[in-house]
């Protein structure tokens, strides 16, 4: 597995044909960092020409802006737009959905325009290019998965149908929970609260999905976001399913089966 | 001779009432017009007591959503039961207001039903249109009634409906219903009188309307033409008192709704509302742009009050409804949590006309000692949003909650610096590490040494 830096390929005179964002949770989080370095094998395994920021990328912004904090969202993105306006940057593909919206939706008006593309996306883009061949898609044959929709995949910026096509590609029993795509149920991290411990209440929101997911029967609960991973994983865990149930990003699920 | 006599005496009596009611129906017209102007005045000055924000980019998308949302009640449709059932009243509201017309023409001429003879036999079609669909609004009101108060669906018990917001929703079914009765019964009357007196123009039997002439058939003459008068009044009055009402409950969303839906977000809901004024100050510091050589206005970051935030999000709480769509979607609420998007906007509605209040009495207005953010809206409400944008998707209208606790989020941290601790640490961290968590920099890579896939 190679992952070349931008600065690397800058220094050979070279530039990638993508960007891969890996982001905060991507970069630092253990259970994230699995899913980084499965992107990682897949973009490898197709021959992508991609590079990473390595150590110059840093915190998008994100949660400093939802949590009200302008000045420090403001600080980040200005500070990132001229590294990556520094390589020219065109293309991004990120397996953040946070990173991804704020790239892609709040970066323009600060002076920072690429094509920003989130990773579901990206996979369903080399599955139907035939880039990805899937040796063993048949382990999922009769078996459930469940996905669970990002609210900044979704929602956010309408992107419902590129996650599920790329796991209809694994040949797997696709079942919805019973709120999903516009309606889906958040799984508690967004906005900042993946930061700091809920407010007063009846349920902890990642239980309450949780339940939702382990509901439809699936023993694989596909994610596309490293908060939404967290968040399940606990619910799951706090339901102690943690064995018949795993909680896959898409990416891992596209991975595992090359 | 005395049967002469009676149908003079008659003639002379709707004559005479003619003159005095055409005197009354235009004293009654300028007065309900004088209220309504004022009123909407007055709430055209609640929402300007926001920031400008001029919203004149994708003016054809703007157009559609106006369109498919407000006149075409797309989104209403997610949910088919009340959707249909609120789409009978709706086309009923539109299409008898028709009727209104007929109704005021009338009113100031002292004229009877003055399109008949102009539209002969399509004026009986028509009137029977209307009574059907006036049947659909009956239909439609006794259900939302039904699912109010007997089904007690949550949404409409949840905390912020308290007794007031409960009371106006059921009065304003109660009130559609008994006008719904008098047009009934003015169309019954008539009918009948149209047999007797000539002044009643035939219209040709009204299907619906029909059943209720045997009830009223062994009425005599005279007092029949004053039920008529009278429902045809109570109509009128009903309709022009209701419109004052609309102004003070509600309901207001059958007006606003169009402007709301024009104005509301074409942008990615994902997509947070830049602050100019932080990026020119931003600039400075990283040397990316000079200092600005006039101080900045000192403005405040964020909203605190109502006049903090910007007039189109003023106008989208006179826009709700209150139907709680929103609130019945979003996962801190599901979870027991005290934010409701719901009350964000009556809240923000009640507070504005609390200030307008104030200044139409010449009192302190926004200078009361009160602000939105505390006296109104708490802290723990607006900390507890996830920003997953379920209301924003939910709302029929396209009210957008979620930019209100935003602003607000934004005055705290900016200007309290009252953000929760563990927010506190997380700017921190952002700051030093340039990541959420505390974790060194010089890190940020190693995971590209490490296994496990």
């Amino acid at each position: 597995m190679t992952t070349p830096t931008m600065a690397e390929l800058a220094a050979k005179g070279e530039s990638p044909d993508v960007l891969f964002w890996v982001g905060c949770a991507g970069s630092f989080d253990d259970r994230a960092k699995r899913v980084t370095r499965a992107f990682v094998k897949i973009l490898n395994a197709t021959q992508t020409k991609f590079a990473v920021l390595g150590t110059e990328e840093t915190c998008t912004g994100d949660p400093a802006r939802r949590a009200g904090n302008e000045f420090l969202f403001q600080m980040q993105a200005m500070s990132n737009i001229q590294v990556l306006n520094g390589y020219g940057v065109k293309k991004i593909v990120t397996a953040c959905p946070h990173c991804f919206n704020t790239l892609k939706n709040e970066y323009p008006e600060l002076g920072g325009t690429y094509e920003v593309i989130h990773h579901s996306t990206f996979l369903q883009q080399l599955i139907n290019e035939g880039k990805i061949k899937l040796s063993d898609a048949g382990s999922f044959k009769g078996k459930k998965i469940t996905y669970h929709d990002s609210c900044y995949l979704g929602r956010a910026n309408n992107i419902y149908e590129a996650p599920r096509e790329v796991l209809q590609a694994l040949d797997a029993d696709l079942v919805e929970m019973k709120k999903c795509r516009t309606t889906g149920l958040c799984c508690g991290a967004g906005g900042a609260q993946m930061f700091k411990e809920p407010e007063k209440g009846k349920k902890d929101i990642n239980i309450e999905r949780s339940e939702e997911a382990l509901a439809t029967g699936a023993s694989t609960i596909a994610v596309a976001c490293p908060f939404c991973m967290t968040m399940m994983t606990d619910g799951v865990k706090n339901k102690e399913k943690e064995s018949e149930v795993k909680v896959k990003d898409l990416a891992e699920l596209i991975a595992d089966s090359l | 001779m005395a049967a002469a006599c009676l149908i003079i005496h008659r003639e002379s009596l709707i004559l005479n009432m003619a003159i005095f009611q055409q005197i009354l129906f235009i004293l009654t017209l300028g007065a309900a017009g004088y209220f309504i102007r004022k009123r909407v005045l007055r709430i055209r000055s609640n929402i300007l007591l926001g920031k400008k924000n001029e919203i004149n980019d994708h003016k054809s998308e703007r157009l559609n959503n106006m369109l498919l949302v407000a006149f075409g009640q797309k989104k209403m449709f997610k949910r088919i039961i009340p959707a249909s059932l609120h789409f009978l009243i709706y086309v009923g509201f539109l299409v008898i207001n028709l009727e209104v017309l007929e109704f005021v023409i009338d009113g100031i001429f002292g004229t009877h039903r003055i399109f008949a003879p102009y539209l002969g036999g399509f004026y009986n079609v028509l009137m029977n249109f209307f009574e059907l669909l006036a049947v659909g609004v009956l239909v439609a009101c006794v259900s939302f009634l039904i699912r109010r108060n007997i089904l007690k669906i949550p949404r409409f018990w949840s905390a912020e409906m308290t007794s007031w917001p409960r009371l106006d929703a059921n009065l304003i079914l109660i009130t559609e219903i008994v006008l719904m009765f008098a047009i009934f019964t003015m169309n019954a009357s008539d009918q009948i009188l149209q047999t007797r007196v000539e002044h009643y123009i035939p219209t040709g039997t009204l299907f619906f309307s029909s059943f209720l002439i045997p009830a009223l058939q062994s009425i005599d003459t005279s007092a029949l033409i004053i039920i008529e008068r009278f429902c045809w009044w109570f109509h009128i009055i009903g309709i022009l008192g209701f419109t004052i009402y609309v102004t003070y409950s509600k309901h207001l969303h059958i007006f606003m709704a169009f402007p709301n839906t024009y104005y509301g977000k074409v942008e990615a809901k994902g997509h947070i509302v830049n602050m100019p004024v932080v990026t020119n100050e931003v600039k400075s510091m990283l040397g990316l742009a000079p200092a600005p050589t006039t101080p900045a206005e000192p403005g405040r970051f964020g909203a605190k009050d109502i006049n903090d935030l910007s007039w189109n999000n003023l106008m989208a709480a006179y826009s709700c409804t209150e139907c709680g769509r929103c609130t019945s979607e979003c996962p801190a609420n599901l979870t027991g949590k005290k934010l409701s998007p719901r009350k964000i906007m009556m809240d923000t509605r009640d507070r504005m006309e609390e200030v307008g209040k104030s200044l139409e009495k010449n009192g302190p207005g926004l200078n009361d000692g009160k602000t939105l953010l505390n006296d109104y809206i708490t802290k723990e409400e607006i900390n507890a949003c996830t920003s997953c944008n379920a209301c924003v998707e939910a709302c029929p209208v396209m009210i957008n909650p979620l930019e209100i606790i935003l602003e607000l989020r934004r005055y705290v941290a900016m200007e309290e610096s009252g953000s929760p601790a563990q927010w506190n640490s997380m700017f921190q961290n952002i700051e030093t590490s340039f990541a959420p968590w505390k974790f060194s920099p010089s890190d940020r890579f190693n995971w590209s040494k490490e296994t496990g896939g």
